[in-house]
């Protein structure tokens, strides 16, 4: 999506609903647009990483792993997408990841921490099984601390038990 | 003494400055909530402080919130007539009215253009004076010439230090989803910004000497291990290993800090030169080990481990070693704080799904739960050993809350439109 364009079309919107003369009559329910897209401080598009980590129909456009209830092996139905990204990494030696691991919120932030480590570690291992180097990845974790989903239910905890794929660019 | 304030002055005075200008949606309001304080609490009265009258009502009025707030005492009105501290009270009427102690004082412009606060502490029953002191203050910062006077009484009475002079650091979470580190005076006052970032902010921990903050931070996508001096706002990066860096406590000594390093895999305790540099590992065992805390002496660390397949409580020596287990009730003992005089360890327990503030007292091996809400995290002891401050939610929103260590008296901190978490109380001011 062009932010750009998100974000001018709704200004024009909103000058074109100015009133020239601040004497005039008021306008009621005039419909005026006035919202911004919110984008996330520190996010980064990724424009120029290659093609394939974007393409929505390509396998490595995923980049999340989701682990069960105080479990800390990427389960079998992630195996092809982590095997998609180790022969990506091991294809583009170039390339750097950062693995951040993720919990649900229940529990010490401090621990839950180091839970999240267990959770980023067990991917950079997979990984490495499969060839990509060590220096390749960073292994950290947010423990808590970035929810996907932030509910307070088997659902959401369950969205948020996960380790995320960042390449370099995107982080 | 005078020094300590003219620190204070150049600190707090170039801080006041910042907050002046901004706008701050969110504020602190301390809600009191005493529960269960017995009839053993020692009634005294706090007369209308004679001299200026908006300054001494100040005064007055923050001597009597802090002394009402402990729970330990019995705050009888005061008969709306100034009294100045050098005025002699009359003892059989105070007597009659039931005081125990009865507390006077004055303020008055002093020759260098600030304000001194002075007061006297009457023993009522024995008819003398107790102690009395004298404090000077600008204007401004009036509120902690109070707390000074608040200490003395305290310490007088009960025999123990107070704690109203002491700060405490807590992180605001807004509803902008933006973190803020804040500093404020025991009782929720005078509360600073001293960071403020996109990312999460956890684990602040006060240097001994109360003049600098560890905390992880979260702006680098990573946690990465600062120490923030609080007087000049100067940030200095104490561990940035590859992989997580958490969990800073301070070496009592303040040369060295432990912290948590994922640098080797897993997550494992490190100790570290203050200034970043000589990070030697300590816990060996291939499981988790993380929340490393100091005993008062220095000589152990306590940790929060899985190596017995749930997260319990350990001791081992400062440099490594053996570690002994420490909490055994329960399948979940998390976030181990040893009292200043390391007789109790304060903790996070897990008791049918809920979170819990527990104290275990090291030498009898009794572990009492002290409160009954759900989300209990990051206890700090204050540094009198006690209250224990913990973050805790209350309709789904976090809160801070002071819970003495017999569980009796609570008190509660809260931001409106804000989440407050990850308490912090700092050491005595010197």
């Amino acid at each position: 999506m062009n932010m750009r364009f998100a974000f001018l079309l709704p200004m024009a919107l909103l000058l074109a609903g100015c009133p020239s003369t601040p004497s005039g009559p008021e306008q009621p329910d005039a419909p005026i647009e006035t919202r911004v897209p919110t984008v996330n401080a520190g996010s980064v598009d990724g424009r120029d990483l290659p093609n394939e980590l974007r393409d929505p129909k390509n396998l490595l456009s995923q980049r999340s792993v989701y682990f069960d209830y105080n479990s800390f092996e990427v389960k079998r139905e992630y195996q092809e997408l982590v095997s998609a990204h180790a022969r990506f990494l091991v294809a583009n030696r170039q390339l750097r990841i950062l693995v951040q691991g993720h919990t649900d919120e229940r529990g010490s932030r401090e621990y839950n921490l180091a839970l999240g480590q267990k959770r980023a570690d067990a991917v950079r291992r997979v990984l490495t099984v499969l060839g990509v180097q060590e220096e390749q990845i960073e292994a950290v974790s947010l423990g808590e601390e970035k929810p996907k989903n932030e509910g307070h239910d088997d659902l959401a905890w369950a969205e948020n038990r996960r380790g995320d794929i960042l390449y370099r660019g995107e982080y | 003494m005078a020094g300590f304030f003219l620190n204070r002055f150049r600190n707090l005075g170039a801080l006041a400055c910042c907050v002046g200008f901004l706008a701050f949606p969110a504020r602190a309001e301390l809600v009191i909530e005493i529960t269960g304080a017995g009839a053993s609490r020692l009634p005294i009265a706090v007369a209308d402080f004679a001299g200026e009258t908006e300054s001494a009502r100040l005064v007055a009025s923050v001597v009597r919130g802090d002394l009402e707030r402990t729970g330990m005492f019995n705050m009888l009105a005061a008969p709306g007539v100034a009294m100045d501290e050098s005025s002699t009270p009359n003892y059989a009427d105070w007597k009659y009215r039931g005081a125990d102690a009865v507390v006077a004082g004055s303020v008055a412009p002093s020759a260098d253009g600030r304000q001194e606060a002075r007061f006297r502490l009457y023993d009522i029953n024995r008819g003398l004076p107790l102690v009395g002191s004298a404090y000077l203050a600008s204007k401004p910062l009036l509120r902690l010439a109070g707390h000074r006077i608040s200490d003395a009484i305290y310490e007088k009475l009960l025999g123990e230090p107070g704690v109203f002079s002491t700060r405490i650091a807590f992180v605001v979470k807004n509803a902008s989803k933006s973190y803020e580190l804040h500093i404020a005076d025991a009782d929720g006052q005078n509360e600073q910004t001293a960071l403020r970032s996109k990312e999460p902010i956890i684990s602040p921990a006060w240097s001994p000497d109360g003049a600098k903050l560890a905390y992880v931070s979260f702006e680098n996508k990573k946690p990465v291990v600062y120490v923030h001096s609080l007087a000049t706002g100067k940030r200095a990066v104490v561990a940035n290993f590859k992989g997580s860096n958490s969990a800073p406590a301070w070496a009592p000594d303040g040369s060295r800090l432990a912290v948590v390093l994922s640098r080797d895999g897993g997550s494992q305790i490190f100790t570290i030169s203050a200034d970043g540099s000589n990070a030697r590992r300590v816990s060996t065992a291939n499981s988790i080990n993380t929340e490393p805390f100091f005993s008062p002496d220095g000589r152990f660390l306590y940790f929060t481990s899985d190596r017995g397949g749930s997260p319990q409580i350990y001791r081992a020596g400062a440099s490594g070693g053996d570690a002994r287990r420490v909490t055994f009730e329960g399948n979940y003992n998390v976030s181990p704080r040893v009292s200043p005089d390391g007789k109790k360890l304060a903790f996070i327990t897990r008791r049918e799904g809920a979170f819990r503030l527990a104290v275990l007292d090291l030498e009898n091996g009794q572990t009492q739960i002290l409160t009954d809400s759900y989300k209990d995290e990051s206890p700090s002891f204050a540094p009198n050993g006690r209250m224990i401050l913990i973050a805790t939610e209350t309709r789904g929103r976090g809160v801070l809350s002071a819970v003495s260590i017999d569980g009796r008296v609570k008190q509660r901190l809260s931001i409106s439109a804000a989440d407050v978490r990850e308490p912090a109380w700092g050491p005595f001011q010197r």
